[in-house]
């Protein structure tokens, strides 16, 4: 929100102005094709890179042309983005403690349990790193 | 219907008031699924050995659910720009397609479910599978509120009646089809 | 231009004479909505005071019969606190302070008919009464209401074998769940009046600091209440299907809920501060006869301490043993958001200084507001700093420091809206002079209660402890408990004072013209009550709301609505 909107109120966007749904469609599946045979190949980066790294392409996509951010007003994009920007405060708030197993005065049981099986030689884990 | 107030057909934000509360609306639900998939990512990078849990998941079926959903919402865009073009019947049209999809991802969602309980992995089995029944039944809830919001617009448009919510339904529809988009990735593809 | 309000369908007078039921219980008016809120809300602090005077007996006199109550059983005695503190959070602030007066206030004051989204408003009102009556049931199910304090750790929220109240607990949930669920709604509607609704050349900065104040609440409600939803699922999906998200044995993590709960939890108190800000705002510039001083700095102070009120939620958590270095980060932030709320209070000071100051009853509760936050705010930043608060911690120091930030909040913020708006509300005035007693048999008391708590918790007397008296070092504070015990029954009476003001008022008070106050702000422009739809021909502004004691003019304030 700022003094300008009131003044300057214009419809954002009119017919002309949409992109072609059809080829942003296309893309997506392209993407989503992607995503599935990245993990095929078996390298933990690559499946992180081709699993999250095309969500958030197709999550950009489809907020930016199905969703119409691209011509909304930009308040719009802000207040979603600081809502996201909220959640991964959040996350740095958290994690460190959640992701301990044990801290001052306290443990997750089941936690160490887990960490010293996984520790014991579980050969099967070894692959994935 | 009472008539609408003046106040509803205010535009000072220079943005049509429905489609404000929309976005107000998913700011609100980012921060409901932001929290609990970062609860869940948390645990997830703490415990590599979710890894094999997460095997068990059917990422084939997730990949179908993913694809039905992008085509449900690439309907409901093209809703939107039938309504945007006056084009009531046809709006309503692409909201059924949509509203098929929507319910083509429960029926798939319920078959895997089912699957998933028969082999013993229900919501106490781990708490991996906790989270994976809340967040997916979450995202669920929000399919259905999606499609019976969807089947009354659809109706009142074929009528070419309040055609601007086709479009409000849509940015709903994309967002439940955004969470999915990252629910898939998490809950299927890392392992 | 000229905006004629349209005949409101079903809702006109002049139509066909619509039932009590449909004009009061299924009403889509803001205002109706408002009152809604607010007796609803005046009721559930009926029941939290009485609590508050349940345990507060018990713990003066450990052991006897209760006037009214009966013997309080250890159980029951946690189970009061717990619901005292949820009720009066949850159940009076957010309703009366963000839900009434915003209902009432915004489309008054923005110059519109109603909120832009009148029946999702119903819809949020009904929800809310639901999460109320869910919460009622909980007190008579077997094992009794929710005993596992407010803020629903786990393990004592979520197994109901240490709660004793395995079914309360799992209605206490639901209850907040569809309390959120409500405010959610709400929001959205309070939000997108305000960006979108305004009346024709009202600017940013011509709108009223209230309104600007509960729409930042409501904005800061809706962005942190998130986690903790998903957090109430999690717990409810604890108490009933056997998860454990929250429990360390099965893969689970305890601190998890105490982040979602915080998370929301510490916005929570600016949720319901500013909207008190607000109501002080406005009448301390009207009684003052004063502009408001630096109108924008607040504004932009009041963006600062929403942006740093997500990132101080872990303070609430020093002793649980969280990351250190985490504790030192929350610390500092802490100690921040000091900063901009004491900023706030001396804008407020300097916006008195040098003004004509009429000393009203609404006055006095805006200047008292200011007096005992300063202490409760004082009181915190003891608290703030982490390693402190580690002797500190769950001690009635503790209590008696938010004690002294939400009583001035809720209560007093309260009272001192409704002496303000009742004119407005009811179209009657009220008695200043009970209005008067009132206030200072709330106020002294108040301080009764609460200083001698101060003393306690630097004693170190913790806080849910059923019977002091068992432990030595603490039974020879006996004579400090009955003071405050005594004290809190002298408010409770002086609050029949008000009671009687309230409908002696409303039956048979003087008359209240459109603007009793003269005040600037465009709800006193229609009249008193407003009908339906506010006003017949909706109001254009022409400039910001706080021109009072103009050099050159006439009169020493001059409405929004007037043209140059």
């Amino acid at each position: 929100m700022n003094e300008t909107l009131d003044e300057h109120y214009t419809h954002e966007y009119d017919v002309g102005h949409h992109p072609n749904y059809t080829r942003i469609y296309a893309i997506l599946l392209v993407l989503l094709v992607i995503s599935i045979v990245g993990p095929m190949i078996g390298i933990r980066v690559v499946t992180l890179i081709t699993a999250f790294g095309i969500a958030v392409v197709k999550a950009y996509l489809v907020a930016r042309n199905f969703m119409h951010l691209n011509v909304a007003r930009r308040y719009v994009t802000y207040l979603v983005a600081t809502c996201l920007v909220f959640m991964l405060l959040f996350f740095a708030g958290v994690a460190p403690d959640v992701m301990k197993s044990e801290g001052t005065q306290w443990e997750k049981p089941s936690w160490k349990a887990a960490a010293a099986a996984a520790a014991a030689g579980h050969t099967g884990a070894g692959e994935h790193h | 219907m009472s008539a609408r107030p003046i106040a509803t057909t205010r535009e000072t934000a220079g943005m049509p008031t429905g489609r404000l509360a929309v976005w107000w609306l998913i700011a609100s639900e980012i921060v409901i699924f932001g929290g609990l998939l970062a609860s869940y990512i948390m645990h997830r990078l703490a415990h590599d050995a979710w890894s094999e849990q997460a095997a068990h998941t059917s990422m084939p079926i997730g990949a179908f659910n993913t694809f039905v959903l992008l085509t449900s919402s690439y309907f409901a865009v093209l809703g939107h720009k039938a309504a945007e073009e006056g084009d009531g019947p046809r709006a309503a049209r692409m909201l059924w397609l949509t509203f098929a999809g929507g319910a083509i991802f429960l029926l798939v969602k319920s078959y895997e479910w089912t699957m998933e309980i028969s082999h013993g992995f229900t919501i106490t089995a781990s708490t991996f599978w906790s989270f994976y029944y809340t967040a997916a039944g979450l995202h669920a809830s929000h399919v259905i509120a999606g499609i019976i919001v969807i089947a009354i617009v659809a109706r009142s448009a074929a009528k070419n009646v309040d055609l601007h919510r086709v479009e409000l339904v849509g940015i709903y529809w994309h967002f439940v089809d955004i969470v999915w988009i990252f629910l898939f990735p998490l809950l299927y593809i890392a392992k | 231009m000229a905006e004629t309000v349209p005949s409101h369908g079903h809702e006109e007078a002049g139509h066909h004479e619509e039932g009590w039921v449909r004009k009061y219980l299924f009403s889509t008016d803001h205002k109706i909505i408002a009152m809604q809120y607010m007796f609803t809300g005046l009721f559930m602090g009926l029941i939290g005071g009485f609590f508050a005077y349940v345990f507060r007996m018990q713990l003066a006199f450990p052991g006897i019969e209760v006037p009214l109550f009966g013997v309080v059983s250890p159980n029951e005695y946690n189970a009061l606190i717990t619901n005292h503190g949820a009720i009066m959070i949850f159940w009076v602030a957010m309703p009366v302070l963000l839900a009434a007066f915003g209902n009432y206030l915004i489309p008054l004051m923005l110059g519109c008919d109603d909120m832009v989204f009148p029946r999702l408003n119903r819809l949020s009102y009904q929800v809310f009464l639901l999460s109320v009556v869910v919460l009622l049931i909980s007190f008579f199910v077997p094992g009794g209401g929710f005993a596992g304090a407010w803020t629903m750790y786990p393990p004592l929220s979520s197994i109901g074998a240490y709660s004793l109240t395995p079914l309360g607990s799992t209605l206490f949930v639901l209850a907040v769940a569809l309390e959120f669920v409500a405010f959610l709604m709400g929001g959205i509607n309070f939000v997108t009046t305000a960006m979108n609704s305004r009346a024709p050349g009202m600017k940013m900065y011509d709108i009223p600091i209230v309104v600007w104040m509960i729409v930042i609440a409501s904005i800061l409600f809706m962005a942190s209440v998130g986690p903790l939803i998903a957090g109430a699922i999690m717990l409810l999906f604890d108490q009933n299907l056997g998860t454990a998200f929250f429990d360390p044995q099965r893969g689970g993590d305890p601190v998890l809920w105490q982040h979602l709960f915080w998370f929301f939890g510490h916005p929570e108190v600016y949720v319901v501060l500013l909207p008190t800000l607000g109501i002080v705002a406005e009448i301390i510039t009207v009684f003052a006869r004063k502009k408001l001083f630096a109108y924008r700095t607040i504004l932009y102070t009041v963006f600062a301490t929403g942006v740093l009120s997500f990132t101080v939620w872990a303070h609430h958590q020093f002793v649980a043993g969280i990351d250190p270095r985490m504790a030192h980060v929350f610390t500092v932030t802490t100690l921040l958001i000091s900063i901009p709320i004491a900023e706030m209070m001396f804008v407020y000071i300097a916006t008195l200084y040098g003004g004509s100051i009429t000393l009203n009853t609404p006055m006095l509760w805006a200047l008292a507001f200011i007096a005992e936050f300063l202490i409760g705010g004082v009181t915190g930043i003891f608290l703030g700093a982490s390693g402190e608060d580690i002797y500190m911690h769950d001690t009635y120091f503790v209590l008696a420091h938010f004690h002294y930030t939400f009583f001035p909040i809720t209560i007093i913020g309260f009272y001192a809206g409704i002496s303000y708006w009742f004119p407005k509300m009811f179209g009657r005035m009220m008695n200043d002079r009970l209005g008067k007693i009132h206030f200072w048999g709330t106020i002294i008391p108040f301080n009764l209660i609460f200083i001698p708590l101060f003393v306690l918790g630097l004693a170190g007397q913790h806080r849910r402890i059923y019977d002091f008296t068992n432990y030595p070092d603490l039974a020879a504070y006996q004579p400090v408990r009955v003071l405050a015990t005594s004290a809190l029954l002298v408010m409770l009476g002086f609050q029949v004072v008000f009671l009687y003001n309230f409908i002696a008022s409303l039956i048979r008070g003087e008359k209240a013209p459109k603007n009793p106050w003269q005040a600037n702000t465009l709800e006193w422009t229609a009249d008193s009550p407003p009908p339906h739809g506010n006003w017949k021909e909706l109001p254009t502004v022409y400039r910001g709301p706080y021109e009072y004691s103009v050099p050159g003019r006439k009169s020493d304030y001059w409405p929004q609505n007037e043209p140059a």
